[in-house]
């Protein structure tokens, strides 16, 4: 056999005689199997218990999971994220380029607001944005120091909703900014380089080359920071608003006095909307990942001419 | 007007620090001719290549360009930076092309051409997109318009970036070892479009490696160590006849 191999070889031909496929006897896990069955079985024990236990009452979740109130209020956390998140995203970009700048007071100013903001917890932050009218109690326009050409009294125009807002947004700035900056940093100083010599701006260079290229390396800690906004919402109760979804649910359960089937409500509304978030990211981080990665097939541009086609040598 | 010539360096000098990498270059290069510039990595070609087009700023010296100072504006005997958009509009108009390509990968061949030609010049998308592909064909890639540049190979992806740099219609093109990260087999694909650049009679400085090229293609050789011109003249006095004992050294390493 090993000597009739050999002799193929050295024919040369190259259509070498195909070798048997091996069919060995697979390696067993007995383990893995056992651990597999005690998990499965804890897990249906939980659910069966789950399912009976009345301190959960089912029937009381099943009532208000649609409650008018809730869905309405399932729709305030759902503005609170995107208001906040849209804001954050654009005061992070904003960050991310002065501290990339080269003027050292542009860069301070930025590093300042990421210290406070990231060193202090949200929840304080928010139950500032709350005083807010109690520590400025008008807004004076005009030259300082000198007699105000116009004064708003700040409790006739703030609304909790967009203190909280505010809130929110300033705080995740500060996240989104470093989330900007890496991912800027991340592209090749050689691509800067290419669109300068083409003669490209620095605003040309930035929005078409390095930008859409960071949008890669962006896009998943920011999927995260939407997903981790929407839970952070919940706490808006600081500031005081209540009619996002976990107030709400407080609310209404304050009333009824059954707390546990209106938080089953809540985490039930929060779950679908992070598992839609998930969704979306998934397809945004492949649309940002066009040129990179496995292979895709090209776009259809049928070319003019044919002769002109690969002529090497 | 035609006797300015396109490249006219006087005592260009430039340090990083107390790094001294370009000691006083002064060469010149006609319109239409193709210089070589040649030597032993740091020697500092690259380096005075990316001043020709102010991705570095020159320290000492005068550098110009078709008659035009680069990235400096002499009024009233006295040297000012130029504007951001005025440094733009001068380097749109010289061709570069790099030892990594540096091709967008998040744009296909045929985008990577346009770009430059729609957003700085405003040239329509229709006309951008014919002389692209009229570019493509020249660079022997018509059918590869829409592959992105990750499914090209290295050859095809450095004739996609020769042709976005002629996008821009430049008066010179620059190169900085263009076909130092290819492998061997896809060198001469690259060199033949050069070469063909070459006799079309654009004015082109190539940072290069490849003698062999340099010997044929090239009207000039200049031959630097330590960023000082050491010999410079006919690629056949430089490269087969060298005067200086450090061009001999070098030559008989690379040949």
């Amino acid at each position: 056999m090993a000597s009739q191999t050999a002799g193929k070889v050295a024919e040369g031909a190259g259509a070498a005689e195909q070798a048997e496929v091996i069919k060995a006897i697979k390696l067993r896990h007995p383990w893995r199997n056992v651990f597999a069955v005690v998990v499965l079985l804890a897990l249906a024990l939980f659910i069966i218990d789950a399912a009976q236990r009345p301190a959960y009452s089912w029937d009381t979740f099943g009532k208000y999971l649609f409650d008018q109130r809730i869905s309405q209020a399932a729709l305030n956390t759902l503005i609170l994220t995107v208001l906040s998140m849209v804001i954050a995203v654009i005061l992070g970009v904003v960050l991310a380029i002065m501290r990339l700048s080269p003027n050292p007071v542009v860069k301070g100013v930025a590093w300042l607001y990421l210290w406070v903001f990231r060193g202090t917890p949200v929840y304080v932050q928010l139950v500032f944005w709350g005083l807010f009218a109690t520590i400025y109690k008008t807004i004076e326009f005009g030259i300082p120091f000198t007699e105000p050409w116009a004064t708003l009294t700040t409790d006739d125009f703030v609304d909790v909703f967009w203190l909280a807002v505010i809130g929110l947004a300033l705080n995740e700035a500060a996240y989104m900014a470093e989330i900007v900056r890496a991912g800027i940093l991340s592209v090749d100083k050689g691509q800067d380089e290419a669109a300068t010599a083409l003669g490209m701006s620095w605003l040309q260079t930035m929005r078409r080359v390095v930008i859409p290229q960071a949008m890669r390396i962006i896009i998943p800690p920011t999927g995260n920071e939407v997903i981790s906004m929407l839970k952070t919402t919940s706490l808006v109760a600081a500031v005081p608003y209540s009619f996002d979804l976990y107030g709400r649910s407080r609310d209404v359960s304050a009333a009824i006095f059954e707390p546990i089937p209106l938080l089953l409500v809540a985490s039930a509304w929060y779950l679908l909307f992070t598992s839609i978030l998930m969704v979306g990211q998934y397809f945004l981080e492949k649309r940002f990942s066009r040129g990179v990665g496995q292979a895709r097939p090209e776009k259809l541009i049928t070319p003019t001419t044919v002769q002109g086609s690969e002529n090497t040598k | 007007m035609s006797d300015v010539p396109m490249v006219l360096a006087d005592r260009v000098s430039k340090s990083f620090g107390s790094n001294h990498v370009l000691r006083g270059i002064s060469l010149e290069v006609p319109r239409g001719e193709v210089l070589c510039l040649v030597g032993p990595s740091g020697s500092g070609k690259s380096t005075f290549l990316r001043c020709i087009n102010h991705l570095e700023r020159v320290d000492a010296g005068r550098l110009a360009v078709d008659g035009t100072l680069v990235g400096y504006e002499e009024r009233g005997g006295k040297l000012y930076e130029l504007r951001p958009k005025v440094a733009a509009k001068q380097r749109s108009d010289i061709g570069m092309v790099f030892q990594k390509f540096n091709l967008f990968p998040h744009m296909t061949a045929l985008e990577n051409i346009i770009e430059a030609p729609t957003l700085v010049r405003g040239l329509s998308k229709a006309k951008a997109v014919a002389r692209g592909k009229e570019l493509l064909d020249r660079v022997g890639l018509a059918n590869k318009a829409g592959a992105y540049p990750a499914h090209l190979s290295g050859g095809q992806q450095q004739r996609v970036a020769i042709a976005r740099a002629l996008a821009m219609d430049p008066k010179l093109m620059l190169f900085d070892e263009p076909t130092s990260a290819l492998d061997p087999e896809l060198v001469g694909e690259v060199l033949d479009v050069m070469k063909g650049l070459a006799e079309s009679g654009m004015t082109m400085i190539v940072v290069t490696h490849e003698m062999g090229f340099a010997r044929e293609v090239a009207d000039s050789v200049v031959f630097m160590d330590d960023g000082v011109v050491v010999e410079a003249g006919r690629p056949d006095d430089v490269l087969t006849n060298p005067q200086h004992a450090r061009t001999k050294a070098f030559l008989s390493k690379v040949l």
